[in-house]
Parts: structure tokens; C-alpha cells; sequence
């Protein structure tokens, strides 16, 4: 599949995190940006981070401008990246629902689907019996917060999140990039305000350019070579249960009573639960989360009643302030960041491993990231997306 | 789930708290003499460390009173909780034998509460 080289002494750009984001950066730098002298440096697997235990939910329905331009960005090249990456991804555009339960998410979801209309984004507003005829299971009027409606993104859906990771792998490696496993990066060295190289578990390895696209453990980095960002890092759990026939065929979100979900091509449910309410790097997360979304899933599906979970996991994700990531360079010269990504990184994936890749060769960000820069906490430009994801941050 | 040790009401369910982030963060005495960069540090930054946090705890659903914590966030065990106005415990009474900026050990993820 790819190659397990040792690490050279020297690249000119080092990617530190071998999740899908990573090894995506790594491809277009490759494929786009003309660099081939390339690693991508993970501590563990590849994709055994968040890209392999997340809901793979994919959708661009966001409220801001700029937000619609990264995530449709991300979006659109999903409905080529199987063909472009002539790997099979299984893309299924199923269409996204957000649930509306009561006057206020009406309103809120309605301003955010004519918001995203405006975006040319293919967002409708759906009713109590649309939604009955898309999910016959849901139970939408006999619970303490009935359903009163739904913006609806047919163009969403969900992918294979292990083929991505391995998609991106692939190819990259085939265009020379040096993807380098079980080598953990202890630290950025830096220089009258440059970058060196990084710090492994297999020694030093020099680069003038390293982004660092560690989700959770992105801050942590950050702070070896003296940056400080505004990151918090939390468990988000999700679980799948035991598979089953086909019984819903498209994915449905609905934040205000926390309860999301999809079925895999194996038939699993695939399940969504929150992230937990302090800092933690445990990869666990406690059972009151599962139990809340559990019960509102329950309560939505009365049929998913008598199942049996299967497993259940939680990964670190990274939270931002405005709940909108940094896709950024910083004060340290050749540093960069693709991180913040908090409860929803998997959509993004392909747009913003693009506009990273372009913001390390140009050492400038690309017209769709440069609001996701981080002086937007200086200025105040914030992007304001707590409405749009799906996990309250 | 955790167990909270409310210097109040004593030890208590994680869920009847809220957590309120990083403890002993000062308001700039003089914010007219900030600059926007040390301004965002205030209003945005708060240390995210893998160890030794000190940390806000509110018992939310029970005294309502809020306190301070001291957690290792690698392994969610809380060393010490303590009143608003007594002092942060030292530092250095505490071990924390983390290697790794990720503070994990040298492969993969590891969950020292679970491994104990």
C-alpha cells in the first residue's frame, strides 16, 4: 500500500500527524505545489486518531460566509476525491438532516438554511411530513420535544473514513512523500524565531517548513516551540450498535436534544454523542454523555429501544473559541497550524488539507482560509459557527 | 464518570458540576494599556496542558458554590480540590512523571487509570 521508510535527516516541509487532514496536506503539496521531498510523521497508525473514530458525517449547511466557502469547498472535492484519488472513498451523498424541535431552532435553522441558499448551497427547509416520508421510524410528534421541521442538504452524506486516510496515503506515497509510523514528534525545535526541525522518538529531523495537524495534542506541540493557542482539548465520544437490516438511508442531526445518527454500509448505527465538559486527553469520556444522547435517540426511534451497542470510543478533539478551526501560520517563521477542528473535522477533510497545503507553499493563506487565520482573535473577525456544529462546543 | 470532592458538600457525582476552565486567571489591572495581541491572550488563550491543570469546578445541581481543582488531565485523576480563597497547592508536591509532550508513552495512546 505504501512504503514504511526510515526518516531522512532532512525534508522541506514535515506534516506532523498522520491523520486524513496530514496525509491530504501532504498529497496536494505533492500533487499541486510541485514538493516532493515530503514526510508526514505520525505516533501511531495511520488514521488511528480521530479520522478513524469519528461519525464520517459530511455536509457544508454552515451559517457564515466564509465557513460555506471552506466546508463546500471540502465538499466538492469529496464528489471527485474516489475518482481523483482512484480509490474507492464510498461517498454516499444520503443527504444530511438538522432537526427543528422547537420555535427558536426553527427560526435559528431557518436563518441558517436561507443564509446557505444565499452560499448557492443546496439547503431546503422540509416539514413534519417530508421528514416522515425520508425516516418512517422517527417518531416525530409523541415526545417531550416534537419534530417541527428540518433543513435538509441532499448533496451531505457520510464516506468511508479508514479509505480516506488510506486513500491520501497511497498516493502521496506514490508522488515520494515519506510517510513515517510509530515516530512520535516530542517537540518543534526553533531558532531566532525559525524553525529547525522536529523532535522524535527517532531523533531529529531538520525542515524549514513543519504544519503541525494534531487535533487534540495540537496545542501541546504548539507549546514546545513557545506558541500558545486557543485550543481546548476534550473527549468526543460516538458508538455504533450491533448491524442490522437498512433503516435509514440518510443521516439525521438534531442538536437540541443532542441525538445524531447514521447507518453504515454494515448496518451499524452509527451514533454521535457529545464531547465532555472539562479538558481531558484520556480518550474515553464519561458515560453521563452517552446516556443523554442515548436517551434522546431512544425517545426520537422508539424501535432502536431493545438494541445492543456494540462499542463505543472517544478521541481528543480540539475546541476553538468560535468553533471555527485554524488553518494558519503563526509568529514562528515556517510554522503551521491546521487544527480547532473541534467536533467536526471529518467533512473538512479534502478542503482543508487543500488550503493548508497551499498556505505552507505559498507561506500565505488561500482566499478561503485566510479568515481561519489566527489573528482573528486579535481583530475580532471571529466566525461565530456554535449554531452550525453539530456538538455544542 | 468522575468523582468530585466538593470542599462544601463533600464527594458528589461529576455530573451535578460544571466545569469552569482554567483557575487563577487575573484580570490585566490595566486593559486601556493592553494591546490587541495581549488583550486576545486574555480574552482567548487558556493552557490546555496534557497534566497537571489547575482548574474551576462549579457544583452546580448542589451548593452552587464554586472552587478549584487540581487534575491530571492524561488520566482525569483530580489530586486536590480547594476553596477560592486558599492558595493554589505547590506544584511540586505533586509527581508528574509525563515523558512525552503528549505526555502518552512513546506509541500509541495510553490511558494510565484504565492500565493501573
Amino acid at each position: 500500500m505504501w512504503r514504511s521508510p526510515e526518516p531522512k535527516k532532512s525534508y522541506d516541509i514535515i506534516i506532523v500527524g498522520g491523520g486524513g487532514h496530514g496525509l491530504g496536506t501532504a498529497y496536494y503539496l505533492a500533487k499541486e505545489h510541485g514538493f516532493k521531498n515530503i514526510a508526514v510523521i505520525e505516533k501511531g497508525w495511520l488514521g488511528c486518531g480521530n479520522t478513524g473514530r469519528n461519525t464520517t458525517i459530511i455536509r457544508s449547511n454552515y451559517l457564515w460566509d466564509e465557513s460555506a466557502l471552506l466546508y463546500d469547498h471540502s465538499l466538492k472535492l469529496w464528489e471527485n476525491l474516489s475518482e481523483d484519488l482512484n480509490y474507492n472513498v464510498m461517498f454516499s451523498q444520503r443527504g444530511v438532516l438538522n432537526l427543528a424541535h422547537n420555535e427558536h431552532d426553527i427560526k435559528e435553522i431557518k436563518r441558517r438554511m436561507c443564509a446557505n441558499r444565499l452560499n448557492g448551497l443546496d439547503s431546503r427547509w422540509i416539514d413534519t411530513g417530508e421528514i416522515k416520508k425520508l425516516v418512517p421510524i422517527m417518531n416525530t410528534d409523541n415526545l417531550r420535544y416534537p419534530v417541527l421541521g428540518a433543513s435538509y442538504q441532499p448533496r451531505g452524506g457520510v464516506a468511508r473514513h479508514d479509505a480516506v486516510a488510506w486513500g491520501f496515503a497511497m498516493r502521496a506515497d506514490e508522488m515520494g512523500v515519506d510517510i513515517i509510523q510509530n515516530c512520535e514528534v516530542k517537540g518543534v525545535r526553533t531558532k531566532n524565531g525559525q524553525v529547525e526541525g522536529v523532535e522524535t522518538s527517532q531523533g531529529f529531523i531538520e525542515s524549514k517548513k513543519i504544519g503541525i495537524v494534531a487535533s487534540g495534542h495540537t496545542s501541546i506541540l504548539a507549546a514546545t516551540a513557545g506558541v500558545r493557542l486557543p485550543l481546548q482539548s476534550r473527549p468526543l465520544q460516538a458508538l455504533v450498535s450491533e448491524p442490522i437490516k437498512p433503516v435509514i438511508n440518510t443521516v439525521v442531526m438534531s442538536n437540541a436534544v443532542h441525538a445524531y445518527v447514521s447507518q453504515s454500509d454494515k448496518g451499524e448505527l452509527v451514533i454521535g454523542a457529545g464531547t465532555d465538559g472539562y479538558n481531558s486527553f484520556t480518550q474515553r469520556g464519561g458515560y453521563d454523555v452517552i446516556e443523554e444522547t442515548i436517551r434522546a435517540i431512544v425517545e426520537l426511534y422508539p424501535i432502536f429501544g431493545k438494541m445492543k451497542m456494540l462499542r463505543q470510543w472517544g478521541g481528543i478533539v480540539d475546541i476553538c473559541p468560535d468553533a471555527s478551526p485554524i488553518i494558519s501560520k503563526c509568529d514562528v517563521k515556517g510554522l503551521y497550524f491546521n487544527c480547532g477542528w473541534g467536533t467536526g473535522g471529518f467533512k473538512a477533510t479534502p478542503g482543508s488539507a487543500n488550503v493548508f497545503a497551499y498556505t505552507i507553499a505559498n507561506d500565505n493563506p488561500h482566499k478561503i482560509n485566510a479568515a481561519f487565520s489566527l489573528d482573528r482573535f486579535e481583530t475580532g473577525r471571529l466566525v461565530d459557527e456554535h449554531g452550525a456544529a453539530a456538538v455544542a462546543h | 464518570m468522575l468523582i468530585i470532592n466538593c470542599p462544601y458538600c463533600g464527594e458528589r457525582d461529576q455530573s451535578e458540576f460544571s466545569n469552569g476552565g482554567q483557575a487563577h486567571v487575573v484580570r490585566p489591572s490595566d486593559p486601556e494599556k493592553l494591546n490587541d495581541k495581549e488583550w486576545s491572550e486574555y480574552v482567548f488563550v487558556r493552557s490546555n496542558p496534557k497534566g497537571i491543570f489547575f482548574e474551576r469546578w462549579v457544583h452546580s445541581h448542589g451548593c452552587r458554590k464554586w472552587f478549584n481543582a487540581v487534575r491530571n488531565t492524561s488520566t482525569d485523576e483530580i489530586i486536590k480540590t480547594y476553596k477560592l480563597n486558599e492558595k493554589p497547592p505547590i506544584l511540586a508536591e505533586f509527581t508528574n512523571n509525563l515523558k512525552t509532550p503528549s505526555g502518552e508513552p512513546e506509541l500509541g495512546s495510553g490511558n494510565f487509570t484504565v492500565k493501573k
